[in-house]
């Protein structure tokens, strides 16, 4: 069996998982993955996170990535990620800045399981705050100015912060900014792709790259292997040479998500009952959600290229990203709707609107009547 | 503990041919990238 | 990015030398081997048969890698494959050589 033959059959635990730990949040960006903004009132308490940490430290799962929401609003933020580090479980987590002081970039400059990844999505302010609001961009580059000057970087006590940039048709122009920005900082450059899910779903149309710019990334991916994010991108492969990386989904496989309320789901960008797998609160816990759950049990069998069969590029896009599909209201067995052939525009205009799923109620906080942003056109 | 950072090139066992033959008993992967891995 | 020795400065893998599994090193057993982890440098290697796992678990036991690898239930026509394997897993910083004289 070939290694990713290995992984798409499934393991007995996740490598790693992505770990929403709330789902407050104090900014409110458009394209939100989980819809945050406010604490779900059914929140995992200090206790019952311990006790899926101890859960995580027993199958020796290796670290986790933790998101939210901004998870650093948690009251007991730094306790949990302290316990995690004391049983032998790294932590990375991804923030906003919003709560990352001098000091307390300082305390976690100390922590050597401990990395951190800074969200912005774009090259200037203009660009950023189009996207994650006013303010936005400033509060995370003076959290990036704070890790650094506490010794994220070369030369310092610590290894390097990520950036990690959603690629939009806004700041797909500003990769070459982008790149300069990370390295201004000694910074590791992660880039991601947009998804339509969560709050993405209402603005997917109008922010996901265009043809054209996918083959621009793509090549400039290709160039830089130090970029990290090529799995983000696999869809890209059918343009030619592999992006580096597995290039395969490894959703329910080797990765997976858990929610601030302990529901267990595929990954970070499928919050819907359609790809939920359990909860951590059910009996036999993470554990059982992950070896036994109908869900994953179904990720883990082979699958068909479907729709896809005629087109020679199956093997190298694996069909795409199945969330991109699902939420845009396109079959899972057929072409992803960034289809670098063409086929996913050709799907879509067949849609009548009817095809997307409910997106369910999220998070969200309630939306003032006059916004107080508006998208910023750029290029 | 510090990272001696000299070198972009990654590693890659798969594409070095003096193991084409052989057997491939290790493998180094990178899951960074993967949706969710921060 | 992850805490590649420089070619430069790293000790060329000798079997004659003593090595031993690095100490930020974890590994977990799977069916078709193991996972390695290393929570320093952030890398991940997959080993790939059992034999190996069990011989990196020895290594840090033996005077030499030889020693270990004859210690082992490894056919010898299989010797210079899993040396390199080792090798491979030193170059990354997943094994260590042991100190000359341990306090």
């Amino acid at each position: 069996m070939t290694l990713t033959d290995q992984l798409k059959s499934g393991l007995d635990a996740p490598i790693c998982l992505t770990w929403e730990w709330t789902y407050a949040c104090n900014l409110a960006c458009i394209h939100c993955l989980s819809s945050s903004g406010q604490r779900d009132p059914r929140e995992l308490t200090t206790a019952e996170m311990k006790a899926v940490i101890d859960e995580l430290h027993d199958l020796q799962v290796f670290y986790i990535n933790v998101g939210g929401g901004e998870p650093t609003i948690r009251p007991d933020f730094f306790e949990l990620v302290e316990y995690c580090v004391d049983r032998g479980v790294g932590v990375k987590f991804s923030t906003n800045g919003s709560r990352i002081t001098p000091e307390r970039a300082r305390r976690l400059a100390t922590m050597d399981y401990v990395d951190i990844q800074i969200s912005l999505d774009g090259a200037d302010e203009a660009t950023n705050d189009a996207v994650r609001g006013q303010g936005s961009w400033a509060m995370a580059r003076r959290a990036m100015d704070n890790l650094r000057d506490a010794g994220f970087g070369p030369g310092g006590v610590h290894g390097p912060f990520k950036l990690s940039v959603v690629m939009t048709r806004h700041n797909i122009p500003q990769c070459g900014q982008l790149e300069q920005l990370a390295a201004e900082y000694g910074a590791e450059l992660r880039l991601t792709r947009l998804r339509p899910s969560g709050r993405g779903a209402d603005t997917w149309h109008e922010l996901h790259p265009t043809q054209d710019q996918q083959r621009e990334l793509y090549q400039w991916l290709l160039d830089r292997p130090g970029v990290l994010t090529g799995d983000s991108f696999f869809h890209l492969s059918a343009l030619g040479e592999s992006l580096p990386g597995l290039n395969l989904c490894g959703a329910g496989r080797v990765v997976c998500l858990i929610d601030p309320v302990g529901d267990v789901y595929a990954c970070p960008f499928v919050l819907h009952d359609e790809f939920k797998a359990g909860s951590v609160r059910d009996t036999g816990g993470f554990t059982h959600v992950w070896r036994r759950s109908d869900l994953f049990t179904e990720l883990r069998q082979p699958t068909s290229a479907g729709a896809c069969a005629s087109c020679g590029s199956y093997d190298a896009c694996q069909g795409g990203c199945m969330a991109a599909k699902f939420f845009v209201g396109l079959p899972l067995d057929g072409p992803d709707p960034e289809c670098v052939k063409g086929h996913g525009e050709a799907a879509l205009a067949k849609l009548d609107g009817s095809q997307r799923p409910d997106a369910g109620p999220g998070h969200s906080k309630p939306v003032p009547v006059k916004l107080t942003h508006k998208p910023v056109l750029v290029g | 503990m510090e990272d001696t950072i000299t070198s972009d090139e990654r590693e890659s066992v798969e594409d070095d041919e003096s193991y084409a033959e052989d057997e491939l008993l290790v493998e180094e992967i990178s899951i960074d990238g993967m949706c969710g891995v921060y | 990015m992850r805490g590649l020795l420089s070619p430069g400065t790293v000790n060329a893998f000798d079997p004659a030398r003593a090595y031993r599994l690095h100490a930020k090193v974890a590994l977990r057993p799977e069916p078709f081997g193991a996972l390695a982890y290393h929570y320093g440098n952030r890398r991940l290697n997959f080993l790939r048969s059992p034999d190996l796992v069990d011989l990196v678990k020895d290594l840090g036991n033996h005077h030499s890698v030889t020693a270990a690898l004859q210690a082992s239930p490894v056919e010898p026509v299989r010797h210079p494959a899993f040396c390199r394997a080792l090798a491979q897993l030193a170059a990354s910083d997943f094994l260590e050589p042991v100190p000359e004289q341990e306090p």
